[in-house]
Formats: C-alpha cells, sequence, structure tokens
C-alpha cells in the first residue's frame, strides 16, 4: 500500500497548465526526488499533495492515517513576530515537551529550544523547519528545496540528516532539488518533471535517460560524472584510481567537493 | 458601588478604553504580524459610510457600522490576489468608502449628525449601553481569538504549513476579518474612525521588543493599551486635550520609550 498515490493530475492556475496527467506514488519508507527545470511544476505538485491546492482534474489519494510532515521551501519570519523555536514546534498544538526535544535532536539541532527564529543561521533555521515537520512522527516527509540559500557543506549535511532521520525513523521523503548530484545519490527513486513525468526510476536510470539529457543538458556533466564517480565504485580506476577510496568524506559523498 | 463607578463619566471612559484596547491587543499582533495595517484603516473608514447608513435607516451605529466594516473587509480577502497589489487595493477601497461615507452623510436630511464624533470619537460621551456594547465585542472578540488562536499562528507564519496541518488558512483569514469589523465597530464611539488603527497598532508594536513569544507580546500589548488609556485619559483632564487623540499620543511615546530601549540592547 503507498502512502501516497497522485492519479493523473493536472493543475492549472489562471489558464495556464502547469501540471498535467501526473501520476506517482510513494511507498513506505522509500526516499523519492523529484527533479526538473524551474517552473516544471514541482512545488505546485508538492502543494497538491499536502492539500494547498486542488488538482483540475484527477485526484491525490492518501492511504489511511497517513502523518505528513512538510518542509516549505521558503519561510519568512516576519521580525515583528516574537518566536521562539519550541514555541514554533509546538504549532498548532498537542505535543510535549519530550516531543520537542526529540524531534530537536532528530533534526540535529537539540540545543535550540529556546532561541528566537528570527536569530537562526540559514542551516539551523531549516533544521527547525525539520523539526517541526518531524514532530508528528510523520509516515511521509515532504522537502521542497529545503536546502535553498544554504551551501554546499550546509545542504550536504543537511540532507545527510535527511537519511539519517529514514534510517532511524523509517519514514518515506519526497523531496525537490535543484542539487543533482547531492539529492540523486540519497536517493532510492528519481522523477524528472517537466510538468508532467518525463522519465523516473533509480538514479542511474534517470540519469542517463536521454529526456533527462534534454532537459538538463550538458550543463550538468559534472554533476554526473561526479554522481557517477561516487557511486560505481567498480568501474573506474582511471587516471587517478586511489583517489576517492582514500578520500576521507568517502563516506559522505555530498560533502566530498 | 458599581452605580457609583458607572456615574462618573471618567469612569465609564476609562472602562471603555480599556474594553477596546483588550479586544485590541490580540487583534493589532496579528495585523503587525500579518503586515495588513492598513487593512484596519480600510475597515475603520468603510465604518464611515455604515455610519450614515444606519442613521439613514434609523438602526443602531454598531450594527451599521459592523455590517459595512465586514463588508469592506470580505471585499478586501475577496479582492485580494487578483491583480492588484494589496497596498493599492486598500488604498482605493480606504479612500472612497470614507468618501463615499461623507457623501451619503450629506444625503441624510432632518438629522444632525455630528460627523467630528466619529471620525475622532468622544470617549468622554460613552453611555452606559455604550460601556454594554464595547465590552461585549470585546469579550467576543478576545474569545474569537483565544479559540482559533493555535490555527490563526500557523496560518500567519505560512499558509502551505498550515494546510499540511489540516488548517484552511482562508477559513483563519475570516475569524480575523470578523474580529476586526466587530472591534471596529465598537471602537468608533471611543477613538473615532481615524485612531482606530493606532489602538490596534502602536501598543502591539511597542510590546514587540519586550516579547519573546506570540502569546507574551498579546498580554504586553494589552498591558500596554490599558496604561495607555488611562494615562491619555488623566493627561487629557489635567492639560484639557482631546481624549481619544491623548490616549494615541501616550501609546506612541511608549512605542518611542520601548524602540529606544531595544535599541540600546538589540539583544533582549
Amino acid at each position: 500500500m503507498s502512502l501516497v498515490q497522485v492519479e493523473g493530475l493536472s493543475l492549472k492556475y489562471g489558464g495556464r497548465t502547469v501540471l498535467s496527467h501526473v501520476s506517482l506514488r510513494v511507498d513506505p519508507g522509500e526516499i523519492v526526488t523529484i527533479v526538473g527545470p524551474n517552473g516544471s511544476g514541482k512545488t505546485s505538485l508538492l502543494r497538491a499533495i499536502i492539500g494547498a491546492v486542488q488538482p483540475s482534474i484527477g485526484r491525490v489519494i492518501k492511504s489511511d492515517g497517513v502523518k505528513l510532515g512538510y518542509v516549505p521551501q521558503k519561510l519568512h519570519i516576519d521580525e515583528t513576530l516574537p518566536m521562539t523555536v519550541s514555541r514554533f514546534l509546538k504549532l498548532p498544538g498537542g505535543v510535549s515537551a519530550t516531543d520537542i526535544a526529540r524531534a530537536l535532536a532528530q533534526a540535529g539541532v537539540p540545543d535550540l529550544a529556546t532561541a528566537q527564529l528570527s536569530q537562526l543561521s540559514g542551516g539551523q533555521f531549516q533544521r527547525a523547519l525539520l523539526a517541526r515537520a518531524l514532530i508528528g512522527k510523520p509516515d511521509l516527509l515532504l522537502l521542497d528545496e529545503a536546502t535553498q540559500g544554504l551551501d554546499q557543506r550546509g545542504s550536504a549535511s543537511f540532507y545527510q540528516q535527511i537519511e539519517t532521520v529514514r534510517k532511524n525513523t523509517g519514514c518515506a521523503v519526497l523531496m525537490i532539488s535543484h542539487e543533482l548530484h547531492v539529492v540523486m545519490s540519497a536517493s532510492d527513486r528519481v522523477i524528472c518533471l517537466n510538468g508532467h513525468v518525463c522519465c523516473e526510476g533509480t538514479p542511474a536510470v534517470v540519469a542517463s535517460a536521454p529526456e533527462y539529457r534534454a532537459l538538463f543538458g550538458t550543463g550538468t556533466g559534472g554533476a554526473l560524472a561526479l554522481y557517477r564517480h561516487e557511486h560505481d565504485h567498480g568501474h573506474d580506476h582511471g587516471p587517478n584510481p586511489d583517489h576517492h577510496h582514500n578520500d576521507t568524506n568517502h563516506d559522505h559523498p555530498e560533502a566530498a567537493e | 458601588m458599581l452605580d457609583v463607578l458607572l456615574g462618573d463619566f471618567m469612569m465609564r471612559a476609562a472602562l471603555a478604553g480599556i474594553g477596546v484596547s483588550l479586544a485590541a491587543a490580540p487583534l493589532g499582533c496579528f495585523v503587525v504580524w500579518r503586515r495588513m495595517a492598513y487593512f484596519g484603516d480600510a475597515t475603520a473608514h468603510a465604518a464611515i459610510l455604515g455610519v450614515a447608513l444606519s442613521l439613514a435607516f434609523s438602526m443602531s451605529v454598531f450594527v451599521g457600522a459592523m455590517v459595512v466594516a465586514l463588508l469592506m473587509a470580505l471585499t478586501v480577502s475577496f479582492l485580494s490576489g487578483r491583480g492588484y497589489a494589496m497596498d493599492t487595493l486598500l488604498g482605493v477601497l480606504a479612500h472612497s468608502a470614507l468618501a463615499f461615507g461623507l457623501v451619503a452623510v450629506s444625503f441624510i436630511s432632518g438629522v444632525r449628525i455630528d460627523l467630528m464624533a466619529y471620525l475622532f470619537g468622544d470617549i468622554l460621551a460613552v453611555s452606559r449601553g455604550d460601556l454594554a456594547v464595547i465590552w461585549g465585542g470585546a469579550v467576543l472578540v478576545v474569545m474569537l481569538i483565544g479559540w482559533r488562536w493555535s490555527a490563526l499562528l500557523t496560518s500567519t507564519l505560512n499558509a502551505d504549513l498550515a494546510h499540511a496541518s489540516g488548517i484552511n488558512p482562508k477559513r483563519e483569514q475570516l475569524v480575523l476579518t470578523l474580529a476586526l469589523a466587530i472591534t471596529v465597530a465598537v471602537a468608533i464611539k471611543v477613538v473615532g474612525v481615524l485612531l482606530i488603527a493606532a489602538l490596534l497598532i502602536i501598543p502591539a508594536a511597542a510590546a514587540r521588543p519586550l516579547s519573546r513569544t506570540p502569546e507574551g507580546m498579546a498580554i504586553t500589548a494589552g498591558i500596554i493599551g490599558m496604561l495607555s488609556t488611562i494615562t491619555g485619559l488623566r493627561a487629557a483632564y489635567v492639560f484639557d486635550t482631546p481624549a481619544g487623540p491623548s490616549i494615541v499620543c501616550v501609546a506612541a511615546l511608549t512605542f518611542l520609550a520601548t524602540s529606544v530601549s531595544k535599541g540600546l540592547n538589540p539583544h533582549s
């Protein structure tokens, strides 16, 4: 039984078709990544899944009692709104102090409970958002470009945290990202979206699909090379065979560059 | 005892001001957080039209002001996100509502109305009946906001986060709109149309530097509003100044004081 199933979903904003006939499903425990160029409808798809927009055609089926945790693309906290991290995690209510401590620990920021949201760094803020998404013990975590505005090290460690969360809680993850090489390596499945589903499959399948190449072209050649470099350990004892095997970051391919 | 208290016009004025401050505090915080300061203005200006209509049809001023304020707020909610920037929309609606209201007042023959009393309020003329309306409205607003507090706060942070938590942000916006219309309608008599927004925004803004949580800010705003009312009325009595504006002046000076204290200690 899939946690969430999207069937033939089409979305229109003021006459403009953003998504047409998109179908996908997310099963328990898997990490699915949606990649696609700007304006390809990635965010709209996620918003349709959480129920923020109604599909024009098609439907979103959630399995009974499935709990979603959502990390939005960007969240502007107005300076005029005083808010500690722990108060933020209590919204909209019904959580205990133990829940807060657990969620903050899972998000990798156990000491932030009393900090003001407006004074967090970009990375801390994203982790506070992650903690809030985790507090209801979700079955499915939805991340919309959760590392926007973080530097490479910051986003690498953020995605590592996501993998740790999945390992510890067993929740499924559906995420959107621009950082192809980072997220694709961490995904079980990749869906390439451009208004419709261009191609999908394991990261290796998608990376070599002609539809994917047509969208991302040569601009990501380096990223793809890196991605393969990190994961196809069997084949490339090329010009510098020792390089990545001695790499201290070997277990953290995202931080390697 | 109550009779002695309510027999004194200064005491009635103070109670009226405190009632309005109570409702305005939590509502004003949301107005500030959601950057809808001009929303309060627009609703208040529309209320003048309501006053004119209620006099024309000999209804209660409170009901007329409330209905028009509510219609105005709903219109703004409905039109927002349809091609005009919010501030443009509010500018158009607020000032045209005020103008239509003033024109409508001129059509009412035979009734002499003191327009100044509605523009600037006359807190010293508050009757026992007014007091009942003000406190009834204030309690209603505080209960409404208190009941929806968490949902409102979540929607204020981010509409999508609210959706993900099963909250409909449009409905919460409606709750705020309704509360705003009630507050404007009950506050007209006290501070008048032109200064209602001041009572909403200034205590909330003054409370910001002193607060660490949203709840703290709402309570602090309430306290600042009440103290401003009492101090302002006292000042109006001593210096023989208009009462409503004096209250707003005290609130403004409080804002200045807390802002400066924040400037001196930015991490507080």
